[in-house]
Formats: C-alpha cells, sequence, structure tokens
C-alpha cells in the first residue's frame, strides 16, 4: 500500500556521501602502494596497483551517479542541495587526481631520482595524512545530521578542518623543497622527464589541496 | 412514514452493525499501520510489541475517547429539521447505510490498487454526498462542514509546527549540549511525563460520562498530571538499564542517546494508537449510531441521546479485529519504508501528531491521522532533523482529497437510490 507516510521518506543522501569519500579515499591509499612499486622500478606490480586505482576510482563513479539521480528538486534536505552536490565534485576529484597521477607515472615508467625517493615518500604520507583527516571530517557528516547542523558538533567539526588547514599548508612547504631540490638535480636529467616529474609533484600537492576543498565545501555546507 | 421503520426496523439495525464492523475492520486493516508505522520505523518497537500496543490502545481510544467525533457524525452534519426527517426519519436511516458502504465499498477498491485512502473522508465525503443530492442542500450543516474541511488542512500544520518546537527543544536541551547522554536520561523523563499528561488531560475534560466518571476542571488537571508522572516514573524505571557503552558509539556517537529516545517512543507510539482509534472509530461506528437511534426510536430522532456503550465497544473490537487479521502485514510494510527515522525525531512527531488528533478527537472534528502525521514529520523536517522528505506527498495530499471526496459522495448517493427504490 503506497501509504502517505511511506513515500514521504526518501533516500538520505548522507549515508551515500560518506561512502562516496571512503572510496576515494581509499584511492590515495592505494596510490601510495603505487608509489613505493614504483620507486622500486617494480613496472608490473605498478601496473596492478594502478588497474586496482582505475577501479575504485569507478567504483566512486558510481556511487557518485547514484547520489546524483536520488536527489530531484522535491526532496526536502537539511542542507542545500547544491552544496551537497558540490561536496560530492570535490569528493571525486580526489579520486580522479590519484588515477591521473598513476596514468602518467605508469605510461612514462617515471623514474624519480634516488636523492628525492626520501622526500618523496614524505610528501606523498603528509597528502595521505590530509585525505585521512577529509574523511574523518565527512564521516562527522550524519552525526551532524543529529544535531541538525547546530551546536557542538558543528564546533567540533570546524577544529578538524582548521587542523586540516594545517596539513595542507605544511603540505605545500614541503612541496616548495622538493622543488628546490629537483632543480638543483635538472642539469644531469632528461629534460622532457624533469618538466613530467614536476608535473606529478603538482599533482600529488592537490591531493592536499582537494582535501583541503573539501573542507571547505563542509564548512560552507554547515554555516549556511 | 414511520411504518417503514417499524417494518424492516430490525433489518437496517442488522445491516448497520454488519456494515459498520466492516467498516472498523477496514480501519484496523488499513489505517492504523500508518499511525504505529513511524515506531516500526525508527525500530523503537517490534512489530510484535506494534500490534499489542495498537490493540490495546486503540481499543482503549476508541472506547473512552471517541464519543465526541461519533456524535458530529451521527447528528452533527445533517440538520435534522431541514432534512424533514420528522416526516421520512427512514431517508437518513438510507443515508448512513449507504454512506457506510459506500465508504466501505471504496476502502476495498482502493487497497485493491493499493491506493492510499482516507476513512474520514470517505466517510464525510459519502455522507455530504447523500443529504445533498438524495435530499437537499439545506439539510446539511455547512458550517460543521467546513470547519472539518478547514481542519483537514489545519491539523497537520498544528502538529507540524508542534513537532518542529519539540523537536528545537531536543536539539536545545540533549544533542547539542556537551554531554548528549547525561542530558538525554534527564530530561526524557519529563517528555514522558508530557506524553501522559496530554493524553490524559484532552480525555479527561472532554468528559468519561459514558464510563461513568465526570470530573470538574479543577480534578481533571490534577488527575492528569498524576496520570503523568506515573508515565514518568514507569519510563525511568524502564531507563535505568541504559548504560553509555564506548562500543555502542563507535560507528555513530549518539547511539546510546537514540535509545534513551527509543524508550520513549514506546509511550509515544501508545500515545498515537490512542489518538487515531479515539479519532477513526467514528467513521465506522458514527452512522451506525444513527440508524440505531432512529431504529430504537422507532422513528423518533433525537441528537441529544446518548451514546450506547456496546456501540463504542463494536467499533473497538472490529478495529482490533481489522489489525489481527490484516493490519499487521501493512505495519510491516510501511515499517520497512521508513529508513533515515531515529527515535529522537520519530517521538516529537508521534507526540505533535497524537496530541493534535486527541484535541481534534476532544472538540469532535474528524481528522485524518495519516495526513497529520505526515504534517508533523514534515516539521521535524523543517528542523533540519530528517535526511531527505519527498515533498511531493503533500501535492498526492491534496490530490487524494480530490478525488476520495466525490467518489465517496458518488457511490454513497448511488446505493441511496438503491436504498430508496427497494425499501420505498
Amino acid at each position: 500500500m503506497s501509504s502517505p507516510l511511506s513515500a514521504l521518506f526518501g533516500r538520505s543522501p548522507i549515508r551515500p556521501i560518506q561512502e562516496h569519500m571512503a572510496k576515494a579515499q581509499h584511492c590515495v591509499v592505494l596510490l601510495g602502494d603505487f608509489l613505493e612499486a614504483g620507486f622500486k622500478k617494480d613496472w608490473l606490480q605498478a601496473e596492478q596497483l594502478q588497474q586496482q586505482i582505475s577501479a575504485c576510482e569507478n567504483e566512486a563513479d558510481e556511487l557518485k551517479y547514484t547520489v546524483r539521480t536520488h536527489l530531484p528538486k522535491s526532496l526536502l534536505l537539511p542542507v542545500a542541495r547544491a552544496d551537497l552536490l558540490s561536496l560530492l565534485n570535490t569528493q571525486d576529484k580526489l579520486a580522479n587526481r590519484t588515477k591521473d597521477i598513476a596514468g602518467l607515472m605508469l605510461g612514462r615508467k617515471m623514474e624519480v631520482p634516488e636523492s628525492l625517493i626520501d622526500s618523496m615518500r614524505v610528501y606523498y604520507q603528509q597528502s595521505l595524512n590530509a585525505s585521512v583527516q577529509a574523511l574523518k571530517s565527512i564521516n562527522e557528516l550524519d552525526e551532524l545530521l543529529e544535531t541538525g547542523f547546530r551546536g557542538k558538533e558543528v564546533e567540533f567539526v570546524e577544529t578538524l578542518i582548521e587542523e586540516l588547514n594545517e596539513l595542507e599548508h605544511q603540505n605545500d612547504l614541503t612541496q616548495v623543497g622538493i622543488r628546490a631540490s629537483l632543480f638543483k638535480l635538472e642539469p644531469e636529467l632528461p629534460p622532457v622527464n624533469v618538466m613530467f616529474l614536476y608535473k606529478v609533484i603538482d599533482l600529488i600537492g592537490d591531493v592536499a589541496d582537494i582535501s583541503q576543498m573539501i573542507g571547505g565545501r563542509l564548512s560552507l555546507l554547515m554555516a549556511r | 412514514m414511520v411504518d417503514i421503520i417499524s417494518q424492516y426496523g430490525s433489518v437496517f439495525l442488522g445491516m448497520a452493525i454488519l456494515f459498520g464492523f466492516f467498516m472498523a475492520w477496514g480501519v484496523g486493516a488499513n489505517d492504523v499501520a500508518n499511525a504505529m508505522g513511524t515506531s516500526v520505523g525508527a525500530k523503537a518497537i517490534t512489530i510484535k510489541q506494534a500490534i499489542f500496543i495498537a490493540m490495546i490502545f486503540e481499543f482503549a481510544g476508541a472506547y473512552l475517547a471517541g464519543g465526541e467525533v461519533t456524535s458530529t457524525i451521527r447528528s452533527g452534519i445533517i440538520d435534522i429539521q431541514k432534512a424533514g426527517f420528522a416526516d421520512s426519519p427512514e431517508l437518513l436511516v438510507y443515508g448512513m447505510l449507504s454512506s457506510l458502504l459506500a465508504a466501505g465499498l471504496w476502502l476495498l477498491i482502493a487497497s485493491n490498487f493499493g491506493w492510499p485512502v482516507s476513512t474520514t473522508h470517505s466517510i464525510i465525503g459519502a455522507i455530504v454526498g447523500f443529504a445533498v443530492v438524495g435530499i437537499s442542500a439545506d439539510s446539511v450543516v455547512w458550517s460543521q462542514v467546513w470547519s472539518i474541511v478547514a481542519s483537514w488542512v489545519v491539523s497537520p500544520m498544528v502538529s507540524g509546527i508542534i513537532a518542529f518546537c519539540l523537536f528545537r527543544s531536543v536539539q536545545r536541551l540533549v544533542l547539542d549540549t556537551d554531554n548528549p547522554f547525561v542530558n538525554a536520561k534527564k530530561y526524557v523523563p519529563f517528555y514522558m511525563f508530557l506524553v501522559g499528561f496530554v493524553i490524559a488531560m484532552v480525555t479527561l475534560v472532554k468528559g468519561l460520562s459514558h464510563v461513568g466518571l465526570d470530573f470538574s476542571f479543577h480534578e481533571c488537571v490534577i488527575i492528569a498530571v498524576g496520570f503523568g508522572i506515573l508515565v514518568a516514573l514507569i519510563g525511568l524505571f524502564m531507563l535505568r538499564s541504559i548504560r553509555e557503552l564506548p562500543e555502542d558509539n563507535l560507528n555513530f556517537h549518539y547511539t546510546s542517546v537514540e535509545k534513551v529516545f527509543g524508550v520513549l517512543m514506546i509511550f509515544t507510539a501508545c500515545s498515537m494508537a490512542f489518538a487515531h482509534g479515539s479519532n477513526d472509530v467514528a467513521n465506522a461506528i458514527g452512522p451506525l449510531a444513527a440508524v440505531n437511534g432512529i431504529v430504537q426510536s422507532g422513528g423518533v430522532f433525537s441528537p441529544r441521546s446518548a451514546l450506547p456503550t456496546w456501540i463504542l465497544l463494536l467499533g473497538g473490537i472490529g478495529i482490533v479485529v481489522g489489525l489481527a487479521t490484516w493490519g499487521h502485514k501493512v505495519i510491516v510494510t510501511i515499517g520497512r519504508n521508513i529508513t533515515e527515522l531515529t527515535p529522537s525525531r520519530g517521538f516529537a512527531a508521534e507526540l505533535a501528531a497524537a496530541s493534535t488528533v486527541v484535541v481534534a478527537s476532544a472538540t469532535g472534528i474528524p481528522v485524518s491521522t495519516t495526513h497529520t502525521l505526515v504534517g508533523a514529520v514534515l516539521g521535524v523536517g523543517v528542523a533540519r532533523g530528517i535526511g531527505a522528505l519527498n515533498l511531493g506527498v503533500v501535492g498526492k495530499i491534496f490530490l487524494s482529497w480530490i478525488i476520495t471526496l466525490p467518489i465517496g459522495a458518488a457511490l454513497s448517493i448511488v446505493i441511496f437510490f438503491l436504498f430508496r427504490a427497494v425499501f420505498g
């Protein structure tokens, strides 16, 4: 029986958005394994991991489409529909970026200079930490819903976002250091390789940037 | 002609009892699920508990508080003088029988196709229908009809506002605080008191004279407060074993808090069943009471006559039987569709809806419990309490009015003329 009460409750987008973020962040985790394979020049394993990242990104895409198709304009939501959708898009960029990095490095069988590997590890780790912090913030969405996006819970999430901003800032500083080190190595390396190396450094920094943007979107969501 | 009454009186009464029981069965089979669905969906009570609660409290609501609305339907909608009933009282009998049959038939048809139908709207449409066409437009007490129709719009809005305020108070007092669990255990008993107090107060003030109890307003307040305290004490007893365990709150920090509200929702489930019984039983037994009144008095109708107890009992039993034989399945279906509703929201919606409906029952206004509950849920949604609500439902509700009222009227008119043809 299609009672008005049955028809009244729509599919809440909150859980699916949290699931999507978990999926996107998982891509970032896989990227770490991929980079390690690349550092060891184990291109077979790197290719396997790139496939996994690609599959993970596809799953994230499917989750994204599911959320979008179940958000008609006639739904009464606790937050603005546009805010939710742009949060979702930003989360999705995270997965896309990791796929870009893996694809680029695998395609060129990109070798990272020995002297840079340790700093790259630290650099990636910082991006990973930023994504973990972003995931932690997004996981507070159902608690935010519980409190009606008001009060103590909002304050708690704001502190998480501040920590996230700090992590991104640290990541920026590390990026400056790596670029400087690479600059010194330029004479010894093939120029085209160097350009793509700079590109990859940018992209890994993007992971932290996008994580920060996710925090920013969440902040906007709570403010309105 | 008084002769028709004396000739066929027992036949009419027998039919009225049959159709009335059928309608009551229909209310139990289709409508109770709407009242209990939110509690089951919020996982505050199991299906078995829902059925148990509904059986007791629907019956209690029907018997203790169903009298006013029944009176309205029995004699408040049709003006006896203007309808010329003194001369031909059998017309009222035909009309009430037709209304019952029409509403019952429409309920059956709509349920078969899975369309939602309000029993209240069906019976009101049917009664107004036969009166306007079968007798005359003058015979209807239009002021009463318009106030009933107005209440159909007002009751969801009022319950929405009450639900909004209740939920905001929960946010302020419990959810937004530094220690939600401690505050939950502290304040939930007050909400429990509120449930007991409102239900008792409205029921007492309206009068339990048919049960042999009659209190002054002062006495009502004292008794209602006492009842509220009793409910709160029972609630406190049920709450004492709920502890905040860290492993419960790993995935979701508010799991233990919601458990506390879950106990509160048991009480609001009872109040919903009570409110629903008090308002909807009249849909079945109002017309029956009218027929009974005429047949027993041999064609002389006195709207002031008391409502016989057995009629209220019949209505209550009919609802319970409908629930036991069919309604429990519908509760499962509705409960399954209501996913993201947690007790802290559910109780606010239920308490708001139950209070609104019970006040309507006390003032003798038949309202749709389902629509009132929808309004309450929307009120919580506006307070940003629920993940996603389909606003399209509001349009669907308006649509159902436009369909149910005319169809109820049309069916009733046809059957009315059939009766006239058969019995003269």
